[in-house]
């Protein structure tokens, strides 16, 4: 395994029966840093995300070819457990989506779903919440609130929540699509910095239709239109000299 | 690339859980089936006994010596107008109840308590209904047992259904579709009428669907209110097709082969059988048609 890369998508076509999304996307995505897949609407950038951690696959017409390998296995192979992938590859929607339950029990409710209840004790549980919590800066928020609902948060601190309760089952990889666009300019600010503190610890792919988000918050950026990967490398070069045309009439803002 | 141990092999506690999930599909398909296999029974034996039964002549000939001879059409024709007759008197109090509900009645507690009354008369047994029908429309206001008044007691008993599914329906069309109306000007009327019936007309169906069944089905209700086991029925011409008058006693299916399943001494098997297959066909086809509309208006639809 080279531990240079983290995701590494070799030929992959998918399509939505006989609809193609998706057209032989080779690329590899860095650990340790914020990778940004742009484009316009409708390029493709959702479905690529959501094949990282297979959740393309509830919809029953998604047919696949190709690799994606993560951590030196390809994820397409018949004998990975999605739930085991899934726990490693956390996601983040773009509208937050706290389950109705309580912030505590939002959560616990990864390790709960993955740890036998013997192994959790009500010690074990209150410290993963606050932890979880703390990364995320949300804990002097609602630590007076935990038994309250989640969805009762405003929309930045669930959005805060989305991404704390993935932290329990310590994934690699934090796949996050378009995760300000409910949010104002206060909150992507700080979703932002948030993001910033976790690409120590995690890769992170994030999609997002803002340049100027892209820009400010990723150290690559992955350029896609209809289906096809136009262009992958550093921000600043993607930003400042872009080598594609098409590139660079996205950038400046003629299309999308 | 050399062979790496698989670092998203399932767990031991995931494929415990899986173990679990497994067992319990099991017992889902255990219910269904256990569900379905009695019915397949029911059906397959009122199938397999009525079936020599039936004949051209069976459905167009009027019952004679109780039933035990001739046919059925007299109370097939009776059901057929008992149900058309309930769904004309049922459908828009019941559609027109249950748009006052959702969309003009204010949150209130009066409000509540309606819908709480109007889902505990859905679940009470038809033969108080009967007996509500004996005493209003019979007792207090002196009308005749008859088509009329069975087609009422029946509509009485299925309206709670048709408000209650027209309601559901209308509150599952989302409010962003009334908001967007509203905003552009348009009266609680017309954002009913252009956004919302349209986008809930299958559902409302299926409330019509419920009652159809249960008014051509039920046999107490119209037992104490105006259907009769046998009378005598004009058999020639086209006064066939229309034996009653709203004012007098009929009959029907649910009522005759109630009376021919236990009154009648020496009924034949076949006949029995053969009357509750046309029921139960009779049923299905009224069914299908809802059905069959339902799937192509909801194919008009969209979000
Ligand atoms: N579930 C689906 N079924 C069919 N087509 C879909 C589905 N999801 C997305 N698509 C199509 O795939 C293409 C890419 O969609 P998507 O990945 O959502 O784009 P993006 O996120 O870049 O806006 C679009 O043309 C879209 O219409
Ligand atoms: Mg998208």
């Amino acid at each position: 395994m080279n531990s240079s890369i983290s995701i590494d998508v070799r030929d992959f076509n998918l399509w939505y029966g006989d609809f193609q999304a998706l057209h032989h996307v080779s690329v590899e995505i860095k650990p340790g840093i914020i990778t940004s897949l742009i484009g316009p609407s409708g390029c493709g950038k959702t479905t690529l995300l959501r094949s990282f951690n297979r959740i393309n696959e509830r919809y029953g017409n998604v047919r696949t070819t190709g690799r994606i390998t993560i951590l030196g296995k390809n994820i397409l192979d018949e004998d990975v457990s999605v739930a085991s992938l899934r726990k490693r590859t956390g996601m983040v929607f773009q509208r937050p989506n706290p389950l109705p339950i309580s912030v505590y029990e939002n959560v616990i409710f990864g390790i709960k779903s993955h740890t036998p209840s013997s192994q959790l004790g009500r010690r074990v549980l209150d410290e993963a919440v606050e932890t979880a919590l703390r990364e995320v800066s949300l804990w002097e928020d609602v630590k007076d609130r935990l038994k309250s609902r989640a969805t009762e948060l405003t929309l930045e601190q669930q959005q805060k929540l989305c991404i704390a309760r993935l932290l329990p089952l310590k994934p690699d990889i934090i796949l996050m699509d378009e995760p300000c666009s409910a949010l104002d300019a206060a909150g992507i600010e700080r979703i932002e910095e948030l993001i910033g503190e976790l690409k120590r610890t995690f890769t992170i792919v994030m999609v997002t239709h803002n340049m100027a988000q892209a820009r400010r918050a990723s150290d690559e950026c992955i350029f896609m239109l209809m289906g096809e990967i136009i262009e992958h490398s550093a921000t600043v070069e993607l930003f400042g000299s872009p080598k594609h045309e098409k590139t660079g009439m996205y950038i400046e803002g003629r299309y999308g | 690339m050399r062979e790496m141990s698989n670092p998203f092999a399932p767990t031991a506690y995931e494929r415990r859980k899986a173990r679990t999930a497994r067992v319990m599909e099991y017992v889902f398909l255990a219910m269904g089936i256990a569900l379905i296999i009695p019915m397949l029974l029911i059906i397959g034996v009122i199938v397999v006994k009525g079936w020599p039964a039936l004949s051209w002549e069976y459905l167009t000939a009027n019952p004679m010596r109780g039933g035990a001879v001739g046919g059925i059409w007299g109370p097939l024709i009776g059901t057929f107008y008992l149900t058309v007759l309930c769904l004309l008197i049922v459908a828009p109090v019941g559609i027109l109840a249950g748009i006052y509900l959702n969309e003009y009645a204010p949150d209130n507690r009066l409000t509540r308590a309606i819908m709480i009354a109007v889902t505990s008369l859905a679940g009470v047994p038809s033969i108080v209904h009967a007996l509500f029908g004996l005493g209003a429309f019979v007792a207090a206001m002196h009308l005749n047992k008859s088509l009329l008044v069975a087609a009422a007691t029946l509509a009485v008993m299925t309206l709670p259904v048709m408000i209650t599914s027209t309601r559901e329906a209308l509150a599952a069309v989302p409010r962003n579709f009334r908001e967007a109306c509203w905003n552009l000007g348009a009266t609680r009327w017309q954002t009913i009428r252009t956004i919302v019936l349209p986008n809930s007309i299958s559902g409302i169906l299926t409330g019509v669907i419920l009652v159809v069944a249960r008014a051509a089905g039920e046999t107490a209700p119209i037992m104490l209110t105006g259907a009769v086991a046998s009378m005598w029925v004009e058999d020639e011409g086209w006064a066939k097709f229309t034996p009653y008058r709203l004012d007098e006693q009929f009959m029907a299916m649910a009522m005759h082969l109630n009376s021919i399943a236990r009154d009648v001494p020496g009924m034949p098997e076949s006949m029995k059988f053969g009357s509750a297959l046309v029921l139960l066909l009779l049923i299905l086809t009224i069914n299908s048609a809802a059905v069959a509309l339902r799937l192509y208006l909801r194919r008009r639809k969209r979000w």
